[in-house]
C-alpha cells in the first residue's frame, strides 16, 4: 500500500491533467485551478523543508567544527538577520532601512562580483579551446570569431559581418537547437508517460 | 621553451591581468561605439510604440543581481519607452532576489519620466509591482486564470482589487504583451506556460549566453522579440534615445572582445608554428 497509493494518485492526476487540457468546460477549468493551488500549496512545503534541511546540516557543521564550518555559522546568520529585518513586527518589513542596506550593499555587489568574474574564465577558457585542431574545431572557431567580431565597430565591414552572425544564429544554430528542443520534448512525453504508467518509480526511493 | 610553446602555454595569470587592465582603461575615455539595431530587438521596439496609451503591459524583472549588467539597461528602457507612451504596467519578479532589482527599476523610472516627460506616472494608477513569488511555472499557470490567484495583493501587501488600475485585469487577455527580461530558467516556463498554455504574446530581454538558445522560438514566432546581452541592451537604448549604462558599457565590451580575440589569435598561431616545426622535424628524421 505504501508504494500503490503514491502510484494511483500519480495515474489519476497525471490522466486527469492530460485529458483536461483538452476538455474546454468551466468544471474541468474549476478542477484544473484546484489542482493549481494545491501544486502551490506542495510548493511551499518543499520550500520549508528546504529551509529545514539548510538550518540543520548547517548547525550540524558548526557543532562538530566540520571543515569550513565558519562558512555554515554565516549562511545562518545571513538566514536569521535578513528573516529578522524583513519580519514586519521586528525588522520593519520590506521598507526597514537595514534590510534594504543588506541587500543593496551586500548582496547585489557580491551576486554581480561573482558572475562578473565568469569573464576572466572565459577569455581563459577560450584561450585553450578554440584552437584550429580539426575541420570541426576550426568551424567552432571560425562561428565564435563571427560573434565575437559583430560587437566591434569595423566600419565597412560591420554590416557583412552582422548579417553573417545573425545567419549563422538562425540557421546552423537554429537547426541545431530545434533538433535537441525536439528530441527533449519527445524524452520528457517519454519520461511522463513512463511516471503516469508506473513504469518510472524512482521518485518514490528505495523502499 | 620555444616561442611557439610559450604562445600556447600562457599562464592564464596574464590573461586576467590583460583582460582586468583593458576593461577597466575604456572606463576612462570617451568615446563611442557605433550600434547597429537588430530586427528582433526593433520588433520588441516597433509593438510598444504601435500600442495606443492606457494599454497593458506586463514586464518581468526575472534576474538576480548577478544578470544585472547586462538585463538592469534593458528594464530601465523598456519601462521607460512604455512611460513615455502612457501604458499601464504590470511589473513581477519570478526570481528570489529580483523584488529589489524590479523596484529599483520602476523607483527610478518613474522618477526620471517626471524629470524628462513633465508628469509623474502614479502606484497603482500607471503602474503596479506584484512583487515575487516561488514556483515561477505555477505563478504562470495561476496568472492564466486570474492575476490574484498568485498575487492576491501587490509586493506592498494592498489588495489588487483596490488599485484603480488593476480593476479591470483579471488576466493574460486584457494584457498588450509579457516583456520578460531573465538571467535564467523562467524564460523556457514563459514560453512553455505562458506562450504554450494561454498564447501570450512574448518578447524576451536574455543574458548574451542565453540569447542563441531562444531563436527557434523567435523564428517560430512564439516571442515576437529578443534583446541578447549588453548588445542587445545598447541597441534598444539607442532607438529609445536614450543611451545609457549598456551604451556606455559596449566600450568595456568591445576591449574585452579584442582582448580575447588576440589572445585566441596567438594560441592558434603558436598551435600551427608548433604542428609545423614537428613536421619539420619529422621529415628531418
Amino acid at each position: 500500500m505504501k508504494r500503490q497509493l503514491p502510484l494511483m494518485l500519480v495515474f489519476l492526476l497525471g490522466a486527469f491533467m492530460i485529458i483536461q487540457y483538452f476538455v474546454p468546460a468551466q468544471a474541468s477549468l474549476d478542477a484544473y485551478e484546484f489542482i493549481l493551488d494545491w501544486m502551490i500549496i506542495i510548493g511551499i512545503f518543499a520550500m520549508a523543508l528546504g529551509i529545514w534541511s539548510l538550518m540543520r546540516v548547517s548547525w550540524h557543521k558548526i557543532k562538530r567544527r566540520s571543515h569550513d564550518w565558519q562558512y555554515a555559522a554565516l549562511t545562518l546568520a545571513g538566514l536569521f538577520i535578513m528573516v529578522l529585518f524583513g519580519f514586519e513586527p521586528i525588522g520593519g518589513g520590506l521598507k526597514s532601512y537595514l534590510w534594504l542596506q543588506f541587500y543593496e550593499f551586500v548582496m547585489v555587489p557580491v551576486l554581480a562580483t561573482i558572475f562578473s568574474l565568469l569573464a576572466f574564465f572565459m577569455a581563459s577558457a577560450a584561450y585553450r579551446a578554440f584552437r584550429a585542431r580539426s575541420l570541426l574545431a576550426a568551424v567552432l572557431l571560425g562561428s565564435a570569431m563571427v560573434l565575437m567580431f559583430r560587437v566591434l565597430p569595423l566600419g565597412p565591414l560591420s554590416d557583412p559581418i552582422n548579417e553573417l552572425a545573425g545567419w549563422i544564429l538562425v540557421v546552423p544554430n537554429l537547426a541545431a537547437k530545434r533538433a535537441i528542443l525536439i528530441g527533449v520534448g519527445l524524452g520528457m512525453v517519454a519520461t511522463s508517460l513512463k511516471v503516469i504508467l508506473g513504469i518510472e518509480r524512482s521518485y518514490l526511493g528505495r523502499d | 621553451m620555444t616561442f611557439h610553446e610559450r604562445m600556447i602555454t600562457l599562464d592564464r595569470r596574464w590573461i586576467f591581468l590583460t583582460l582586468a587592465v583593458f576593461v577597466i582603461i575604456p572606463f576612462f575615455l570617451e568615446f563611442d561605439i557605433p550600434v547597429t539595431v537588430s530586427k528582433e530587438v526593433r520588433d520588441i521596439y516597433d509593438f510598444i510604440e504601435g500600442l495606443e496609451a492606457g494599454d497593458y503591459i506586463l514586464v518581468g524583472i526575472d534576474y538576480d543581481p548577478n544578470a544585472m549588467a547586462e538585463l538592469h539597461p534593458m528594464s530601465y528602457a523598456i519601462i521607460k519607452q512604455c512611460f513615455a507612451k502612457k501604458l499601464k504596467v504590470i511589473t513581477l519578479t519570478l526570481s528570489q532576489y529580483g523584488a529589489g532589482m524590479a523596484e529599483q527599476v520602476v523607483r527610478d523610472v518613474a522618477d526620471s519620466t517626471r524629470i524628462y516627460h513633465g508628469f509623474e506616472p502614479v502606484y497603482g494608477e500607471d503602474y503596479v509591482f506584484l512583487g515575487y513569488r516561488p514556483y515561477y511555472a505555477f505563478v504562470i499557470l495561476g496568472m492564466g486564470r486570474d492575476f490574484r490567484i498568485p498575487f492576491p495583493q501587490d509586493y506592498y501587501g494592498t489588495d489588487l482589487d483596490s488599485l484603480p488600475m488593476m480593476r479591470g485585469i483579471r488576466n493574460y487577455d486584457q494584457v498588450e504583451c509579457v516583456i520578460d527580461m531573465n538571467g535564467g530558467t523562467v524564460a523556457d516556463a514563459w514560453v512553455s506556460y505562458g506562450n504554450g498554455r494561454y498564447n501570450v504574446k512574448l518578447a524576451f530581454g536574455l543574458t548574451g549566453v542565453m540569447a542563441a538558445d531562444f531563436y527557434p522560438f523567435y523564428q517560430s514566432g512564439q516571442i515576437f522579440g529578443l534583446m541578447g546581452g549588453m548588445k542587445g541592451a545598447a541597441e534598444y537604448e539607442q532607438l529609445v534615445d536614450k543611451p545609457g549604462p549598456a551604451k556606455e558599457a559596449m566600450k568595456m565590451q568591445v576591449f574585452a572582445h579584442i582582448v580575447i580575440i588576440v589572445f585566441i589569435g596567438m594560441a592558434n598561431i603558436g598551435f600551427f608554428l608548433g604542428r609545423r616545426s614537428r613536421t619539420k622535424a619529422g621529415e628531418v628524421l
